[in-house]
């Protein structure tokens, strides 16, 4: 189990890696859809008691809206926007990525000098989830495209549920179905806000975005 | 009864956006506000009972919120009503750049007003801190829409910023959530659940390290979305932007709720004897707040920005009262309701300004008593009471809260306080005095001034609601009523004051 769990684990450190490093925004929604996929895995592999149905069922409903609808969504608002790569991103794709190396070994590091809870998942699990983490802010505020931002969120959001299931915390379903929900529907209005700055601005450049200031 | 609070809203907002006829939409709007506050005075005469396992509970502190929430919002609903008669035209000038806009459709502004009522009760009724987490991201995308009412760059400009910076802050403050259960899982057992009872309950178990870091991380959250310094940044975009009535709500109601997220915590840090942690960060966000309001509400070009960042100095002055304690807690508590109701007033009597002058720069509008009688003095009264001056309640308030600092033995901070509340006053009497004095500019006398009459210009509907709240914000500070003082006093102690 041990063995899968570290594969898929690497593998979505590659995912990120190569979110930093890829200027097509086609290409990298694809990633953050694999990044759903491989954490419904990981969510079934860490679970150090069985697979429920309650485990199943987020599981499937996880997988359904980060994986299909949202990536789908964005998709869409590209190819409506018509904006297909990230040109000139205010911090280079190689900065990025020896920036992302970086932030993967203060991840290591800092997860290894976590206090532990003595039940909890292993503290390569939790860094690789401080990794998805970091990496979603810094695609936040290293890139100009509108959409590039949304998908650092989502990155974001997939890193807090991967540190949730290291630790194996069980939120109530009601509770969890609301966190989706929620993510679901600040993407739909980011898609739809994107969808505006592209009609209104010709272009989807957040950084272009300054009228308003002091 | 929770859940007759919490569906009222839904079911209408839900409701509003499907409805076709504009009247009965409008109708809507009112009628659910309306039943929305009547529920709310139910729940001071009879407590409901917690529903969900005591996920959904209405406290003292909850209360405090939700009531000033729904009269808010019912204040709100009746000027929206008015605004989006007068806007319901197809397509206006904008203000600043003479630039042609559609607005957003009624139906779906209508809608997302209902939802943004609904998410902020579910936000006051929460006693979970998933649930509160699951409620706060909700007032950010059902408001998100409202902002950008008035389609154009600069509206858009804001919600992109808004929807960004919260949505990121609050995805801090869901890691946040994860922190305290992780928190509560090493101190093993019944703890695990994140109700709030629960983890007072097990309070002295949860490890402090976890903890502590689980209130950082809440605080940048929650603080972004709260609008304290420097992570205010979308919330000068935000309010200048957006309808007037849409500002009033989002500074007197969402940002409470917001400060009912970071008040649960401290609440719990408190409980785990970690209050000195809390406290400390909550004084200094405080005061770095107050400073920086002040320095940007000095020679402020825009009047509704002015407000926006009035509201950043008095959430400040909310953080910094519940950092000191004691009977700065019960100033803060009492704030809280006289901030929101002088504030909503300002940014109601703000929207009647801006629809006759057209513009928000401070300079260009002047003779504001001569032009609107009525809002001219709203005007000014309301900046009387945001300042702080007797008779209002905000003078009460903001004195208690001197006290509290002077009692817990804190000299400097008192200073500073007192520092930055004389600079925002002159800062905004300067601004403030100037519009409301001198004569209308030529261009106004002669064109829209001349052709309406005075009633025209200020129909009802547009300064009742702000004339009620400025009569509440009168009352309050003369007599707080019995039933609300109670109130106060048994939320200051659940906030730790004795």
């Amino acid at each position: 189990m041990n063995v899968w769990l570290d594969t898929l684990l690497v593998l979505l450190i590659l995912t990120n890696l190569h979110m930093l490093g890829s200027s097509r925004i086609t290409a990298c929604i694809r990633t953050v859809a694999c990044q759903a996929v491989l954490l419904a895995a990981i969510s079934l592999l860490a679970q150090p008691d069985g697979i429920g149905l309650r485990l199943l069922l987020l599981a499937a409903v996880t997988t359904t809206i980060k994986a299909g609808i949202l990536p789908w969504l964005l998709q869409r608002a590209v190819r409506e926007v018509g904006v297909q790569t990230e040109v000139e991103p205010i911090v280079g794709f190689t900065t990025s990525l020896l920036l992302g190396l970086g932030l993967l070994g203060a991840a290591l590091h800092v997860a290894g000098r976590l206090p532990l809870p003595n039940d909890a998942g292993t503290s390569f699990l939790v860094a690789v989830a401080l990794f998805t983490m970091m990496v979603g802010l810094l695609l936040i505020v290293s890139r100009r495209k509108a959409v590039m931002q949304t998908l650092g969120y989502l990155a974001m959001e997939n890193g807090i549920y991967a540190f949730g299931l290291a630790f194996a915390i069980e939120e109530p379903l009601l509770v969890e179905m609301g966190v989706l929900l929620d993510v679901f529907v600040a993407v739909f209005v980011m898609g739809i806000a994107i969808h505006h700055i592209s009609r209104e601005f010709d272009h989807i450049d957040t950084d272009r975005l300054a009228a308003l200031k002091d | 009864m929770i859940w007759a609070l919490l569906l009222t809203p839904t079911i209408g907002g839900l409701a509003a956006m499907v409805l076709r006829p504009n009247w009965p939409r409008r109708a809507l709007l009112l009628l659910a506000a309306a039943a929305h506050t009547g529920l709310v005075m139910a729940c001071w005469k009879v407590r409901p009972t917690p529903i969900v396992d005591g996920w959904m509970a209405i406290d003292a502190v909850g209360l405090l919120f939700l009531s000033i929430t729904s009269v808010l919002f019912l204040a709100a609903a009746v000027y929206a009503v008015g605004y989006l008669v007068r806007e319901s035209h197809a397509s206006s000038d904008d203000a600043e750049e003479e630039l042609p806009f559609v607005n957003f459709p009624e139906a779906v502004f209508t809608g997302c007003l209902l939802l943004f009522l609904g998410t902020m009760t579910l936000v006051t009724v929460s006693r979970h801190l998933g649930l509160m987490w699951v409620g706060v991201e909700a007032t950010t995308l059902a408001s998100a829409p409202l902002i950008y009412f008035h389609r154009h760059h600069r509206s858009l400009e804001a919600t992109w910023k808004y929807l960004l910076v919260c949505s990121v802050g609050i995805a801090l403050a869901l890691l946040g959530n994860f922190f305290v259960a992780v928190a509560a899982r090493s101190a093993g057992g019944s703890a695990a659940h994140l109700t709030i009872d629960s983890l007072i309950a097990h309070a002295g178990a949860l490890n402090p390290l976890w903890l502590k870091a689980a209130f950082l991380l809440f605080l940048v959250g929650y603080g972004a979305k709260m609008g304290l310094a420097p992570l205010h940044t979308w919330l000068p975009d935000a309010h200048s932007e957006a309808p007037s009535v849409v500002s009033a709500l989002l500074s007197g109601a969402l940002l409470n709720c917001a400060f009912l997220a970071i008040l649960r915590t401290h609440t719990l840090l408190f409980a785990a004897g970690l209050a000195a942690f809390s406290s400390d960060l909550l004084v200094l966000l405080g005061l770095v707040s107050m400073a920086v309001a002040a320095v940007f509400i000095i020679g402020q070009a825009d009047f509704k920005r002015m407000l926006a960042y009035s509201s950043v100095e008095h959430m400040g002055i909310l953080s910094l009262g519940i950092g000191i304690g004691g009977a700065a807690t019960f100033g803060a508590m009492l704030h809280t309701a006289n901030h929101s109701l002088t504030k909503a007033m300002l940014f109601l009597a703000a929207g009647n300004i801006l629809a006759l002058y057209r513009t928000k720069s401070t300079t260009r509008v002047r003779g504001l008593l001569h032009a609107l009688p009525i809002t001219g003095v709203l005007w000014l009264v309301g900046f009387l009471a945001i300042v702080g001056s007797p008779p209002f309640g905000p003078f009460l308030s903001e004195l208690t809260i001197l006290k509290g600092a002077i009692d817990a033995g804190r000299p400097l901070v008192a200073t500073a306080y007192l520092l930055t509340l004389a600079i925002v006053f002159v800062g905004m009497a300067t601004i403030v005095l100037r519009m409301a004095y001198g004569s209308p500019p030529s261009s106004l006398r002669a064109g829209r001034l001349s052709d309406a009459h005075a009633t025209c210009r200020e129909p009802l509907w547009s300064v009742l609601p702000a004339i009620s709240l400025g009569l509440v914000v009168l009352t309050l500070g003369v007599y707080v009523p019995p039933q609300l003082s109670d109130l106060l006093h048994r939320a200051a102690i659940a906030l730790g004051a004795n």
